[in-house]
């Protein structure tokens, strides 16, 4: 079985468009896969981020917070199927916008708590005595905002960025469940044909494309943070300069997809 | 046509507020459903913890352990559940559509995410109340059964209850591979909705899940609360 599916994999033709085979190439089915991923994650950053901050740095609002996280009792397929056939019988002829509004729509929906209740508890977690020396200091409120609190939650703020990513990778992946690309089409595909080295496959390869993706983030994640939020420089600078005391607690995040 | 018709018998109203409805016509079967959802989201927290009770331990107790573990475990928890439910069978030699790779697969899931928690839950007890538990005359495994882990047991809790209920949405995922659970509620409004929409499967099932996950949600709280009767206490 696993050689099968090493076949499948390694055959050329699985690699390029057929479309008079109506067969998508493995590399067109990751741009997709990439492209519903994205639009979705970059919503979902534009609403929660700003909500997240507002809330994180005025203190008002927080019930927000946990009203959003009982979302994900939702069962996220059952949400698809709902909305799909909510919007789809309104669109007509030569499109797919009647399966990909609703898939947005539900892929925006799980990555928002994350993204939301990470960027509120990392403004949260800012030590009161940092915040006191920053407004001791002249700042204003919007400084304090931009200079200290969102440096020392951005730690938090992309934990929550890469569970979301990775619940949207995996969501778009059942999205394929509708007549719609992405990698998930492979699995859907060979489970219907029973062509099982071809649904092995399509597994493979998202959880390929999860993992590399979480890996780009993290590495965009080591650039972006200040070394001296994460405590990650020389002991030598460590020994002369005093740590800053952005108080970091690493919340178990979920994902559910 | 005939196959909208025999699969729903007497359900023609396709008003989603008819679900009530639909699981009196089709009790049996819905709550089979329902039976299976439980099953398969409860057995996978439970092996899970057993399983990532000692490996917890040891990530705690021998500290170089930690790191390895930590990552082995993130890394197979950011695999996609569809595509593990799907990888699972040929790497544990079953044949490619068998029911037990929807409680193996989540049961890594759970272990990937407890073992962590069990870990941070021991490393949460504090040097002083081992030192007077090791004073007390209490060995290394009565120490971790009689006073470590009862400590631990909120942060345990915690990650239980994430697990317990994103279970209860990943199982629903393996139905839209043909498994039977609540999933499949989805699988057959889909189906029954040519040409026109049939909702209250679909409605059902996410109500049944949703209720699913508070109800097993609410146990784990519970459960906490019972074992850990001094924090009520304190609370007072």
């Amino acid at each position: 079985m696993i050689s099968d599916v090493l076949t499948w994999l390694n055959d050329p033709a699985h690699w390029r468009d057929r479309p008079y085979a109506s067969f998508t190439g493995i590399p067109s089915e990751v741009l997709a896969h990439l492209k519903f991923s994205s639009i979705a994650v970059l919503i979902a950053l534009a609403i929660a981020v700003p909500a997240g901050l507002a809330i994180g740095h005025t203190g008002r609002g927080t019930s927000v917070v946990s009203t959003v996280n009982a979302v994900r009792a939702i069962p996220t397929v059952g949400l698809l199927v709902l909305l799909a056939l909510l919007i789809s019988p309104h669109f007509y002829g030569r499109t797919d916008l009647g399966y990909v509004l609703p898939t947005e729509i539900v892929l925006v929906l799980i990555a928002i708590p994350p993204i939301l209740a990470n960027t509120y508890a990392g403004i949260d977690n800012v030590e009161p005595a940092v915040r006191d020396a920053a407004r001791g200091m002249g700042m204003t409120g919007g400084q304090v905002l931009g200079k200290v609190e969102l440096p020392n939650a951005l730690p938090l703020m992309f934990s929550g960025l890469r569970s979301a990513t990775l619940q949207v990778i995996a969501t778009a992946t059942i999205a394929s469940y509708f007549p719609l690309d992405g990698l998930g089409r492979y699995i859907y595909d060979g489970y219907a044909q029973h062509d099982f080295p071809q649904m092995v496959s399509g597994g493979v390869l998202v959880a390929l494309l999860a993992v590399i993706v979480d890996l780009v983030l993290a590495t965009v994640q080591r650039f972006v943070v200040s070394p001296g939020v994460t405590r990650r420089f020389s002991k030598k600078t460590a020994a002369s300069a005093d740590a800053p005391t952005g108080a970091l607690r690493t919340t178990g995040e979920v994902a559910t997809g | 046509m005939t196959a909208v018709i025999t699969a729903a018998p007497a359900s023609a109203n396709s008003s989603p507020w008819h679900f009530w409805g639909y699981f009196m016509d089709n009790r049996g079967e819905d709550l089979h459903f329902l039976w299976l959802h439980f099953y398969l989201s409860v057995l996978p927290v439970v092996v899970g913890l057993l399983i990532s009770l000692p490996l917890g331990y040891v990530a705690r107790r021998y500290k170089w352990t930690y790191p390895p573990i930590v990552s082995v475990t993130g890394l197979l928890y950011t695999i996609p559940s569809i595509a593990l439910f799907v990888i699972v069978p040929p790497i544990f030699g079953l044949s490619s559509l068998d029911p037990k790779q929807v409680p193996i697969a989540l049961t890594i899931y759970s272990v990937a995410l407890l073992t962590r928690v069990v870990a941070d839950g021991l490393a949460s007890v504090s040097e002083e109340t081992q030192l007077a538990a090791t004073a007390m005359g209490y060995g290394r495994l009565r120490r971790l059964v009689g006073v470590e882990l009862p400590i631990a047991a909120p942060v345990i809790a915690a990650g239980l209850r994430v697990a317990m209920v994103s279970n209860v949405s990943l199982v629903a995922v393996a139905g839209t591979i043909g498994m039977d659970n609540l999933g499949r509620l989805f699988d057959k409004g889909r189906q029954l909705s040519t040409p026109d929409p049939y909702y209250p499967p679909i409605v059902l099932g996410i109500v049944l899940c949703v209720a699913l996950a508070l109800v097993l949600d609410g146990a784990i709280v519970l459960g906490n609360r019972v074992i850990t009767p001094w924090r009520r206490a304190v609370a007072r």
